[in-house]
């Protein structure tokens, strides 16, 4: 829906100019407000929406970290509850395996969408139809997905959907989900199927725009393929490739919805709790919300870290 | 209307309907104070969902008859969905203060609901006038719902665990169902046969997901003659011969016996859905798991029977009991706390009404004859009322449960912060039906150290 807010009408003498004229002159709040009702109610309802369903409960949650509440009865404790979460046992392993998580999602997660993305665009023919199947998983709820590789894919029986394809090679079954070792990689497997969609329409976006004459220029230099897309499509793709690398990190620390889903929570030893599965633990089901808050700011401030690097880029690439 | 004119008033109209819209998102009830007109509104939750309708009907018979009885009382009753049997739908709504009037909670609960601050202390309204059953009421379960000596909840289901087994499996197996596994070791030669007979069946089939895992440790660790905690409750007390033994009898039917399925992190429906698909052989449970696995997951009642929880040697020498109450709000008038007694009286205490309604029941095909809940002291005239109804009406084949009625084994209550202790122990139960490596000492004592902090951390 177009708003349209500039005025087109002549203005009398003497009134104020819009906020939107050329030279804009000191004008009143109320005024201003008045002359752009429609945009400012709008504006109200968004500014609401944030304020109460984001920035309220983030401010909450970071005081509440500070907090304990017994009986009833809240105190301030200071850094308590972050002490008392770093000495969790398993705090150091939850980072681990979202560490682990992240690195591996990296390099399968981001590195195979860019390598569909290039392979896409070498198609000639049935481009549409191929980016459609590419892009269906994304449409498909994650949870939908994630059931269907949890029941069919990673059943660790011989009737499993991936033990039998290993069966069929001559290669060892798995165990999948509950073998603590294929925990994370059969995780990340399953995250990168459900949301490489979107990663690829940006590459190929992307790659769209690289001149033509590059890769002609480079062919008649006699670069091969491989050549091509060192020289010419990794420079030419290096900032969406940043930025892309930024949000993928970000995206998987906030690791949850794969444990919850495809681990039944902690997984085989442990071996799939998250730190974002961790502050659901110590919330809902340890009766420590003051510690869930806690563990929650800790992973804003080190997921903050990373956007801060995403927002540089970002600066750059404008 | 003019174009400035439209908009303003599209603006005014926006900015109200965002406003009514955030006020309409707000759950809080507002009935507290509703005592006009000489009536008094409560807030009930655990309504039956809109599938299940004839229990959906069931509880609206309840509160038309109810209301009939008592003309100054108005029951507002709140489907909560999975709030009933949920642990974070139901921490998300005590920590949001939007908990009904009167509202539904584990045994387990009572610490969780005490530090949220929302419970309020019953004592002094808890009698024969509001609850005319009281007195028949099995002191055991008010006990569990007692801190300081002031009561908080009125307990209105218990259970305890024993062995479930599936009759149709043991004679296909070549097993004499009416002559159940007694020990360990009888349970594992049972598994064998029964897994031998393929087609994916488990013999045996244990929780390791979900909170499940540790809780069927710690019934399993009461049938060794151990505990979870210690006396004081200030430490874990199941890193020794008898947590060793809990997990060395199920690694060994997982990987020495290969009879305990493929498919493990399993959480609550997880292994009942298998059971319901003839899957399962054995597992340990309270009766009202048939119950569950008929309802939820299409089995048969005649296929399931249920016999004492095993013990390592010889009989059991424990086994874990647990339940549910419905706790009061703070700040309820008196008026409003009598009336919420009255209703959970009517409708959960009454021997032939609401619960224990055995005449709807059976036609219905609600299980009646399940030896549980035994919510009165045996020997009370609720008791025997009760029992008598149950006899008259029974729908299931009491035969089935009769060795576990029969049998009784002592019933120990959940440890203290249960939840939480069965959420860490989850992963000594995942370790040894997961990974044949797994090493019993090192799962114990990570989860000893686990279980020790948050002890230290809730004191």
């Amino acid at each position: 829906m177009a708003i349209t807010t500039v005025p087109e009408t002549p203005r009398k003498p003497g009134r104020p100019p819009s906020p939107y004229s050329a030279r804009p002159q000191r004008t009143s709040l109320g005024r201003k407000v008045r002359d752009n009702l429609t945009g400012h109610a709008f504006l109200i309802g968004a500014v609401l929406c944030f304020v109460v369903f984001s920035w309220y409960p983030m401010v909450r949650g970071i005081v509440m970290s500070f907090q304990r509440t017994r009986r009833g009865e809240t105190t301030w404790v200071g850094w308590d509850n972050y002490s008392r979460i770093i000495a969790d046992p398993s705090f150091w392993p939850a980072w681990q395996n979202t560490f682990y998580f992240t690195v591996l999602a990296l390099v399968l997660g981001y590195a195979v969408p860019f390598f569909v993305a290039i392979l896409l665009n070498e198609f000639r023919h049935a481009k549409g139809y191929l980016r459609i199947l590419v892009y269906l998983p994304v449409m498909l709820p994650p949870a939908s997905a994630l059931f269907l590789f949890k029941f069919y894919a990673y059943d660790p029986s011989e009737a499993g959907l991936f033990n039998a394809i290993l069966k069929a090679l001559h290669l060892p079954t798995s165990q999948w989900m509950q073998s603590p070792e294929m925990t994370m990689p059969a995780m990340v497997i399953a995250s990168t199927w459900m949301n490489m969609g979107g990663a690829v329409l940006i590459y190929l976006a992307s790659l769209q725009n690289i001149p033509g004459e590059l890769y002609e220029a480079a062919e008649l230099d006699g670069a091969g393929i491989w050549r091509r897309i060192r020289h010419v499509t990794i420079p030419q793709t290096r900032l969406i490739l940043a930025l892309l690398a930024m949000l993928q990190i970000v995206a998987t620390m906030q690791l949850f919805i794969e444990p919850l889903i495809l681990a039944n929570g902690a997984g085989a030893e442990d071996s799939a709790t998250s730190v974002a599965y961790l502050i659901y633990q110590h919330g809902f089901f340890q009766n420590d919300l003051n510690g869930a808050a806690a563990l929650g700011v800790i992973m804003l401030v080190v997921l903050a870290g990373f956007s801060a690097v995403y927002v540089r880029l970002t600066a750059k690439q404008d | 209307m003019s174009v400035p004119q439209y908009r303003k008033a599209a603006a005014v109209a926006l900015v109200a309907g965002l406003g009514l819209s955030l006020t309409a998102c707000s759950t809080k009830s507002d009935d507290k104070d509703s005592t006009a007109g000489g009536k008094v509104t409560i807030t009930v939750d655990c309504q039956p969902v809109g599938a299940q309708k004839e229990l959906l009907k069931n509880w609206n018979d309840d509160v038309a008859e109810f209301q009939k009885q008592n003309p100054d009382i108005i029951i507002k009753s709140v489907s909560v969905g999975e709030q009933c049997n949920n642990p974070p739908d139901f921490t998300a709504r005590l920590a949001g203060g939007t908990v009904t009037d009167v509202f539904y909670g584990y045994m387990t609960d009572l610490q969780q609901v005490l530090d949220s601050g929302q419970a309020m202390d019953i004592s002094q309204y808890t009698n024969k006038d509001t609850i005319p059953t009281w007195d028949s009421v099995d002191p055991a379960l008010k006990g569990v719902f007692t801190d300081g000596g002031k009561l908080y909840a009125v307990p209105v289901k218990n259970y305890s665990m024993g062995l479930v087994y599936n009759k149709v499996l043991f004679q296909q197996a070549g097993l004499d169902a009416n002559n159940p596994p007694k020990t360990w070791a009888d349970v594992r030669a049972a598994a064998k046969k029964i897994s031998a007979l393929g087609n994916g069946i488990a013999g045996y089939s244990e929780y390791s997901a979900g909170n499940t895992g540790g809780w069927h440790f710690t019934s399993l660790l009461y049938s060794q003659g151990g505990q979870v905690l210690t006396a004081d409750g200030k430490k874990a007390d199941f890193n020794n011969a008898m947590g060793k033994q809990v997990l060395q009898n199920i690694k060994d039917m997982r990987y020495g016996d290969n009879s305990m399925g493929a498919r493990q992190l399993l959480q609550w429906g997880d292994l009942l859905t298998n059971a319901g698909a003839g899957k399962v052989g054995m597992f340990i449970g309270a009766p009202d798991a048939t119950q569950a696995i008929v309802s939820q997951f299409q089995g048969k009642f005649q296929d399931w029977a249920m016999s004492p929880l095993p013990g390592q040697d010889g009989a059991a020498k424990g086994t874990l009991g647990g339940g549910e109450g419905y706790f009061f709000k703070k700040d309820l008038t008196p008026e409003q706390v009598k009336a919420g007694l009255k209703w959970i009286a009517y409708q959960k205490l009454t021997p032939g009404k609401g619960q224990f309604d055995y005449v709807r029941a059976k036609p219905q095909n609600y299980p009646v004859g399940l030896p549980q809940p035994l919510l009165f002291a045996n020997g009370s005239e609720a008791q025997k009322q009760e029992l008598e109804l149950r006899k008259a009406n029974a729908n299931v084949d009491t035969a089935n449960f009769a060795l576990f009625e029969a049998t009784p084994v002592t019933i120990k209550g959940e440890p203290r912060n249960a939840q939480a202790v069965y959420a860490v122990l989850d992963a000594a139960m995942s370790g040894v039906l997961t990974n044949p490596n797994s090493n019993i000492d090192a799962l114990l004592k990570t989860a000893e150290e686990k279980v020790n902090q948050l002890l230290a951390a809730e004191s």
